[in-house]
């Protein structure tokens, strides 16, 4: 019960901290607006080639486009969430204090991210989504169960890009260049969650695989719920995929925790 | 006046160097831990051709993107990822000044003889961020295969000003960017709205875009500089504006007024710096 | 010995004025000028000492920040070595060394030597001379086994004396220290300060120290500058200033057994007791040893130890000294 309560502290101070940053998330607004002008266009010079592409009609792959940028700070496929400060921690060796008090330091960061991401929805998601909505025709449904279903898939989609994004930050402790691990990492993302381009569009077998990839579950399977495209059965499904990956992924970061612990511990720092 | 012009050259040359001791530092510092260096530096040249891929993917389902073959489109985004990924290479730290003017590591660098812009460039250059340039030019070099151009020697001269220019005018981005933050510390980001952006932006055809668009990063931002107009020349294509044939010619003009824009800027920054201590 | 006397740095009606925006409700934002250099003066000669000191906030680094031009001034005349540090701020750079104390001049990933190699070539200084300074203060600051170490993995301790070998390294004329001795062990502070003062008396160079430790003050300078709210206090000795503020330092004996409070003594009384511990006050501008002496005479010492008043201590008394 204390425990949380702890959490849930840590929750809402981080997201308090990201609410103080108003200039970085006007800025971040404006980047997240841009890009969805760039790519929409592209997207709607596709889809009147080859219209129901990938299984979306025009409308809904603009709306694609307008999902992902509302959700890019929130599932922070490019970074910005809690693994800067994480890796500083790990790089100058504070992250010894922060395994000696009595929190789990998965728990401890994930409670802080999701406070984040929360901020990020609300902050960085709901403008540009407007904006989007302005300037082109989106399909965005009226039913507020779907909106409902979306709001329980984007909480799954922050658990697992928080649990790979962990698993980025761990390289800290082996590599000494952590920017460019997060280079790589954001390329990953970018690439394998349909941010650049719907994973359906994907061609033949390769396409399939994808969409059984962790990074699938942070941007495909919330905006294919938003979009109708998956309905009833598949939306359970959909949380189920999400779900699973989350658990494995947070399993292995638990597992490569504890190897890095010990090389603290052996090393001593 | 020709002796200030002198000093001014003298100060600049001493930038330069001061920049290539420092980043080779660096560039040391990363090759003593080779096999770490090797790692990144392949994992960032692979994933980045994820990049390209996307647009693969695209022309897997299309002949043609706004009336560009795939060959065509591998030309832009070639000339616009060298281009950028020069900029990045040289001065792609530019968006931590935001930082530095926070935890305040800027002062340390005002006390030292070197001008506080080529330390702030030089700062962490990482010969990782080659990748991005081998990656663009390797997309170049397979379009140039595929595409049907009679190379006369102002096509290869118009090529080769267009990546140097590109690079310049993405570079004077990353700076007047890094001067915004003088005024804006938290707004590092609206500078990605512009050189990633940017680069995105010019990888596809300009006639897939709205004119009021085209017409901005013509006008406003000079983007359509960095290869849009003459890449479209050398293609042997007509611009969507319907500009003045010599604009096509004018990139290296652009690219020059650009830095004086951002040296401007950068010594305003700075001198508000100096003056806010902020 | 002329040129000893000419004021090597000239502080005149010196002044910085910040604006700043504040909130002031919701959403309206007020604009506030805050002075917080306003019209300091002071000169230092070549070759001199000074402390300078004051509370949090008081504008010191203001004005070291303008002293090293960092900072432009809003007002007043500025001279430092002849130069004006706001518009030859490059050429001065070459002449003057800075310590930040809290912030490190090193590069944090770098090898401490090839951080040093760099201020080499920035400084453009002749190898010769490079390596003379750098094996001395090597040897001196005891660097020797940190040079292949990254900067990031030194103690405060170590890299304090890193940092102030990457000052000297290019042999300027004065070096500005910001809290050279702050977090620093007992050993690691008495090799700073003695360092510092044999460079003082050996290649006379100029030193600004600013501090809140007063025994640094006490070791090694024979001249305090006290600034408060942007504005000289005093400047003078410490002896000085002790008189000026009455203030008191505190001798600390361990006694072989619990005895009634020491009484009786000329100018000390007994702060308080605890067990065979007691705390004694005498004034701060007095020598210790003539007390110290009487009290190994008259009682059964076992151990003693002197503790210097806070700076804070002194600049209250010196306010209550002079309004009462």
């Amino acid at each position: 019960m204390r425990l949380l309560l702890l959490y849930s502290t840590v929750l809402r101070g981080g997201f308090r901290r990201y609410a103080t940053y108003r200039v970085a998330t006007v800025a971040g607004v404006f980047t997240n607006t841009v890009f969805g002008f760039i790519l929409a266009y592209t997207f709607q010079a596709l889809w009147s080639e080859r219209p129901r592409l990938g299984g979306y009609d025009e409308a809904q792959a603009l709306t694609f486009v307008w999902i992902g940028q509302a959700m890019l700070a929130t599932v922070a496929l490019m970074g910005g969430g809690f693994e800067e400060e994480f890796q500083q921690r790990i790089r100058t060796g504070d992250v010894a204090v922060d395994l000696y008090r009595p929190i789990d330091l998965q728990l401890w960061w994930l409670a802080s991210d999701l406070g984040r991401a929360g901020f990020h929805l609300l902050g960085r998601g709901v403008a540009p989504m407007a904006v989007g909505a302005f300037a082109f025709d989106l399909a965005l449904p009226s039913e507020p169960s779907v909106w409902a279903a979306f709001a329980v898939s984007v909480l799954l989609a922050v658990l697992v890009s928080f649990a790979v994004r962990y698993l980025f930050a761990l390289c800290a402790f082996w590599l000494l260049d952590s920017h460019g691990v997060s280079t790589l990492s954001t390329l990953l993302g970018v690439f394998f969650s349909g941010m650049l381009l719907p994973l359906t569009v994907f061609p033949g077998s390769f396409g399939e695989a994808v969409q059984q990839l962790p990074w699938a579950a942070m941007l495909q399977v919330p905006a294919d719920v938003l979009l109708g495209a998956r309905e009833g059965g598949d939306v359970v499904a959909g949380w189920g995929f999400q779900l699973g990956w989350a658990a494995v992924l947070f399993a292995v970061g638990r597992a490569v925790q504890a190897l890095a612990v010990r090389r603290v511990v052996v090393q001593g720092g | 006046m020709v002796e200030a012009i002198r000093r001014r050259a003298a100060v600049f040359l001493w930038g330069v160097r001061a920049y290539g001791f420092i980043a080779g530092m660096w560039v040391r510092s990363t090759l003593a831990y080779r096999t770490s260096f090797l790692i990144m530096a392949t994992g960032n040249l692979l994933t980045t051709f994820l990049d390209f891929v996307g647009i693969m993917i695209m022309f897997s389902h299309v002949e043609t993107l706004g009336g560009f073959t795939l060959a065509e489109v591998a030309f832009l985004y070639g000339t616009s990822s060298t281009a950028f990924g020069l900029a990045d290479l040289f001065l792609g730290t530019f968006d931590r000044i935001g930082t530095r003017i926070r935890d305040g590591t800027l002062d340390t660098l005002l006390v030292r003889p070197v001008p506080v812009l080529a330390q702030v460039a030089a700062d962490r250059f990482a010969l990782r961020r080659l990748g991005r340039v081998a990656q663009g030019g390797a997309v170049l070099v397979w379009s140039l295969l595929r595409l049907d151009i009679e190379w006369t020697a102002g096509r290869v001269l118009l090529t080769a000003a267009m990546l140097v220019s590109g690079g310049v005018i993405f570079g004077c981005v990353f700076v007047l960017g890094g001067a915004f933050q003088f005024w804006a510390q938290d707004a590092s980001e609206v500078q990605n709205a512009f050189t990633y952006g940017g680069t995105t932006l010019l990888q596809y055809p300009p006639t897939l875009f709205a004119r009021e668009l085209v017409r901005g990063v013509v006008f406003v931002v000079p983007l359509a500089f960095v290869n849009w107009l003459p890449a479209l020349r050398v293609l042997g294509r007509e611009d969507p504006l319907g500009l003045p044939g010599w604009v096509d010619l004018a990139s290296p003009a652009v690219a020059l007024v650009c830095c004086a824009l951002a040296g401007l800027a950068w010594r305003r920054g700075l001198r508000a710096y100096r003056s806010t201590g902020s | 010995m002329g040129a000893a006397a000419e004021p090597f740095l000239e502080v005149e009606g010196l002044e910085k004025v910040f604006r700043i925006r504040r909130r002031a409700g919701r959403l309206r934002r007020e604009r506030v000028e805050v002075r917080a250099v306003d019209g300091l003066s002071f000169t230092v000669p070549r070759g001199e000492m000074v402390g300078f000191i004051g509370p949090n906030g008081a504008g010191k680094s203001t004005t070291v920040k303008m002293l090293t031009g960092i900072l432009a001034p809003s007002g007043g005349r500025l001279r430092v070595a002849g130069l004006d540090p706001s518009r030859e701020r490059v050429e001065l750079t070459r002449r003057i060394g800075v310590v930040f104390g809290q912030r490190t001049t090193l590069w944090w990933d770098l090898p401490l030597r090839d951080s040093y190699r760099l201020m080499r070539r920035m400084y453009r200084i002749p190898a010769a001379r490079y390596r003379e300074n750098l094996d001395r203060c090597t040897e001196l600051l005891d660097l020797g086994p940190l040079l292949t170490v990254p900067v990031r993995q030194l103690s405060l301790g170590q890299r304090m004396r890193a940092d102030i070998a990457a000052a000297l390294l290019h042999d300027p004329e004065v070096l500005y220290l910001d809290e050279p001795t702050i977090g620093l062990d007992v050993v690691s502070k008495s090799a700073v300060r003695r360092f510092l003062a044999d460079l003082n008396s050996e290649r006379s160079t100029t030193v600004l120290l600013t501090t809140h430790d007063l025994g640094d003050i006490e070791q090694l300078c024979e001249r305090v500058l006290v600034i408060d709210h942007g504005r000289l206090m005093y400047d003078g000795a410490l002896a000085g200033l002790h008189e000026v503020g009455e203030s008191e330092r505190v001798l600390v004996v361990d006694l072989a057994r619990e005895l009634p409070p020491i009484s009786g003594l000329d100018g000390a009384r007994t702060l308080r007791t605890e067990g065979p511990r007691q705390w004694l006050a005498f004034p701060a501008s007095a020598s210790a040893a003539p007390l110290v002496g009487r009290v190994a005479a008259e009682y059964p010492l076992v151990d003693l130890s002197v503790q210097e008043p806070a700076i804070e201590d002194v600049i209250a008394r010196m306010y209550a000294g002079r309004t009462g």
